[in-house]
């Protein structure tokens, strides 16, 4: 089947079986490989992007299902160069040990981030209760997110 | 890696061609929706329909929470996530409010629909439960046009309704909201299936149990409505010890498995306390 998709706000028509899943689209057919495939089985959100501005876990949504819609991955959250509020956030407050559940992280931490500005603790661990860090290092996750809140804050009120 | 079987893949624009296509490819054909049940399933090949039918794209037409003159109106697309952030939910139907922080997670809350989680029938899905009591009824379309089923009768086994094959469903609704309403569940981590699960609704009149439905997840081979437990506790006055009764009377009335969520024996005392954290809530939320 043919799909026309926005992937990173680049538009790209693509040929796909429809039992493809978004997950391998993206690293297999674009050779985006940031996106990650860890449990297949829509527990651990490794594999989290953004359809239409939404973090999903893309190992659980066909690739045909995003025809005519725009996905966002780990690839498209910076500028340039410049990391987001969250990546420099994961950086300054060693967010990640071994990484492998850190783009996911950082997919649903950036769309939490947007509904949700000034987040408590409680909210955090409530918005990543869907991604799961094989290392445990949750305290430095949630400190990380909690960095690119005030960051971004202070960004607006400066 | 899990890959699903082969099938061919349609999308429906409107309802009814929807309709239309699960005439055209009868039985083995599937509509898919949030597919955050359907496709898991087909990844482990527990499912293989022939032919998918995406209906994401009836948003338009099927995804609102309305209140009509008194009843609730939920369309089939309805996410999980519109019940949490609904207004109208959280100030008359608490129940809902309870049950879907337990659903799974936030990213599959975005996805998963409520025409899936009532139409897939799975035993142990909260909303179920959590309907059975607010004693809803869900609109169904087909060929030969509209028809409603009272929840009552829309369970017959695990993932077995009485929608037929050639019907979709594309509404939810409640037609008389409760007084007051909770839910209660035990979970083995954040976002697993219940262990038990117990939902209350109900009315009081002057001091006494006016009217009460309670619906259990978990604890059966489809969702449970505890009949004998509602009658022990109408026409009485709330507290402790009738708690205690209606926890027996329902604790009776389940049959659950043994599996990795626990022993029948556990469950049922599960419901046993269920029963007396539900029904405690949704009394202290009728003052």
């Amino acid at each position: 089947m043919r799909i026309e998709i926005s992937v990173n706000q680049q538009p790209l028509v693509a040929e796909v079986e429809p039992r493809l899943l978004l997950v391998h689209f993206i690293r297999d057919v674009l050779g985006l490989t940031g996106t990650h495939w860890g449990c297949d089985t829509s527990n651990c959100g490794a594999c989290t992007v953004h359809l239409d501005g939404e973090p999903v876990k893309s190992c659980t949504v066909l690739a045909v299902r995003a025809n005519g819609h725009e996905v966002t991955t780990i690839e498209g959250i910076s500028a340039g160069a410049d990391l987001s509020p969250l990546q420099e956030g994961f950086r300054a407050e060693h967010g990640l040990q071994c990484g492998f559940c850190t783009p996911g992280m950082i997919m649903t931490g950036t769309a939490f981030l947007k509904n949700t500005p000034n987040p408590s603790e409680a909210e955090i661990r409530t918005a990543i209760s869907g991604n799961l860090c094989r290392c445990t290092g949750y305290e430095n996750i949630v400190k990380a997110v909690r960095y690119a809140a005030e960051k971004s804050r202070e960004e607006v009120s400066a | 890696m899990q890959v699903p079987a082969r099938f061919d893949y349609e999308v429906a624009s409107t309802v009814e061609e929807a309709i239309e296509l699960l005439r055209r490819h009868g039985p083995e054909a599937r509509l898919l929706a949030g597919g955050h049940s359907l496709i898991p399933m087909m990844k482990l090949r527990l499912a293989s329909p022939e032919v998918v039918i995406d209906i994401h794209e009836l948003d338009d037409e099927l995804r609102y929470i309305q209140d009509d003159g008194g009843t609730l109106r939920i369309g089939a697309l309805a996410r999980h996530r519109d019940i949490l952030e609904s207004p109208l939910i959280r100030e008359r139907y608490t129940i809902l409010t309870d049950a879907e922080p337990t659903i799974a997670d936030p990213l599959v809350r975005n996805m998963g629909t409520i025409g899936g989680a009532l139409s897939h029938a799975d035993p142990a899905e909260d909303l179920p439960a959590a309907f059975v009591a607010l004693g809803c009824e869900v609109v169904v379309r087909g060929p030969d046009g509209e028809r409603t089923i009272a929840i009552d009768d829309l369970y017959v086994g695990p993932y077995e309704t009485t929608i037929e094959p050639g019907e979709i469903m594309t509404e939810v609704r409640v037609p008389r909201a409760p007084q007051a309403s909770a839910y209660s569940k035990v979970e083995r981590k954040a976002g697993d299936y219940a262990s038990a699960a117990l939902g209350v609704a109900l009315h009081m009149s002057g001091g006494t149990i006016e009217d009460v439905r309670i619906g259990m997840g978990g604890v059966g081979s489809t969702t449970l409505r505890a009949r004998r437990a509602e009658e022990v506790l109408k026409g009485e006055r709330p507290g402790e010890e009738l708690y205690r009764r209606a926890g027996e009377a329902a604790a009776g009335e389940c049959d659950p498995i043994e599996d990795a969520r626990g022993t029948p024996p556990y469950k049922r005392d599960l419901v046993r306390v269920l029963m007396g954290r539900a029904m405690e809530k949704a009394v202290e939320r009728t003052a």
